[in-house]
Parts: C-alpha cells; structure tokens; sequence
C-alpha cells in the first residue's frame, strides 16, 4: 500500500495533467460564450502537451544534444542520460497545429458574432429557434 | 528536476487556468490565458524540453494572446459566465 501511495505522489505531473484536462473540458463543455469554449479547447490542448513531455522526462539527465559529435569521431553515449526527444519533437507540431485550430476558431466566432450580435449560444440557440 | 518549482509552477498553471475560464472580462480571460501559457513554458524549460519551452514563448504566449485580442476587440468584450 505504501509503495502505491509513494508512487502516486512522485507522478504529481500526471495528477496536475488530469486535473488541467477536466478544467479545459468543464471549459468546453459547461461554458456559454464561444471565446470561453475556445479558451477551454486550448487548455484541453496544452495539458495533452503537458501529458507527452512528461512520458519523456528522465530524473538525472540533460537535454538531448551531444556535445562531442561535431568532428566525426566517435564516441559512446549512454541513452539514460539523455532525456527521449521524441515526445518533443511530436509536441513541436502540436502546438502548431494548436495556433492554426485557434486562429479558425478565432476566425469562425467573430463570423458568428456578425451574423447574430452575440456571442452566447443560448442566444443564438433561441435567435435561430425563432426563425 | 526539482519537484518543489514543480509543485509550485503546477498549481500555479492550474490557477491560471481556472482563473481564465472564470473570469467575465474576456480581456482578462485573455490575459490570465497568456500568464498560463508562459507558466507552462517555464515547466517545460525545467523538464529539459527546451525547443518546445522555446515554441510554446513564442507561438502560445505571443500569437495566441494576439489572436484573443483582436478577436474580442472585434467582438464584445463582457462575457455572461
């Protein structure tokens, strides 16, 4: 019970990933106005980041560049000391494809806005129930 | 890693975080946006991911604080929840 317990305290970044991933759905799901929503997807987004880098993090270890590589020679590299880049790497193009999905979002509201004068969706729910 | 800027940035991203959904003033929700963005980026620099530290300064804490802002300014700056 104890080791349980001592190993689900040292993984505090799972627990924070958990509770940043339910606040962005609260966000998505329980939210009014559209710019919330948007704001509630991008925390969605990050704490999925936030999930992936931590599966790559090491204890004890630097960043993962080799310092001797540059003259061709060679010369042995331990992997457990060095932290999995590839997470990172996979991560780089998510937060990419993170702006470019808030930049439509952006984009798609302010439409809405134009054409119904709100941004709430009950409004607009009820404006487009009357039509 | 040392757990105790760990645990402090952690809870301070949630704050953040919940303070953005929380408050009325989507200006403020933006802002409070960025101040999250930036704290994860200071975590991710700790977790030795510095190219994504690095892409998340600029892209999540500069352009997406830009976008917000425009897009409210474009829009209606109260919010009813």
């Amino acid at each position: 019970m104890e080791e349980i317990t001592a190993l689900l305290v040292s993984r505090y970044n799972y627990w924070a990933f958990i509770v940043l991933m339910m606040v962005g759905l609260y966000g998505m799901i329980a939210k009014n106005n559209l710019v919330k929503k948007i704001i509630g997807m991008n925390i969605f987004q990050t704490a999925i980041i936030l999930f992936y880098v931590s599966i790559g993090a090491k204890k004890d270890a630097t960043i993962p560049i080799i310092e001797h590589g540059h003259h061709g020679e060679e010369v042995v590299i331990k992997a457990v000391d060095y932290i999995n880049p590839l997470p990172h790497v996979l991560m780089l193009t998510a937060i990419v494809v993170s702006v470019a999905t808030l930049g439509v979002a952006l984009a798609l509201a302010i439409r809405v806005y134009r054409q119904y004068n709100t941004l709430e969706e009950n409004e607009i729910k009820s404006q487009l129930s009357e039509e | 890693m040392v757990w105790q800027f760990d645990v402090i940035i952690l809870t301070l991203v949630i704050v953040c975080g919940i303070g953005a959904l929380a408050v009325k003033d989507l200006i403020g929700a933006a802002i409070l946006f960025s101040a999250y963005s930036f704290l994860m980026c200071l975590l991710w620099a700790i977790m030795g991911a510095v190219d994504v530290a690095f892409t998340e300064a600029s892209v999540g804490a500069g352009v997406s604080t830009v976008l917000f802002v425009a897009a409210v300014f474009q829009t209606r700056r109260r919010s009813k929840d």
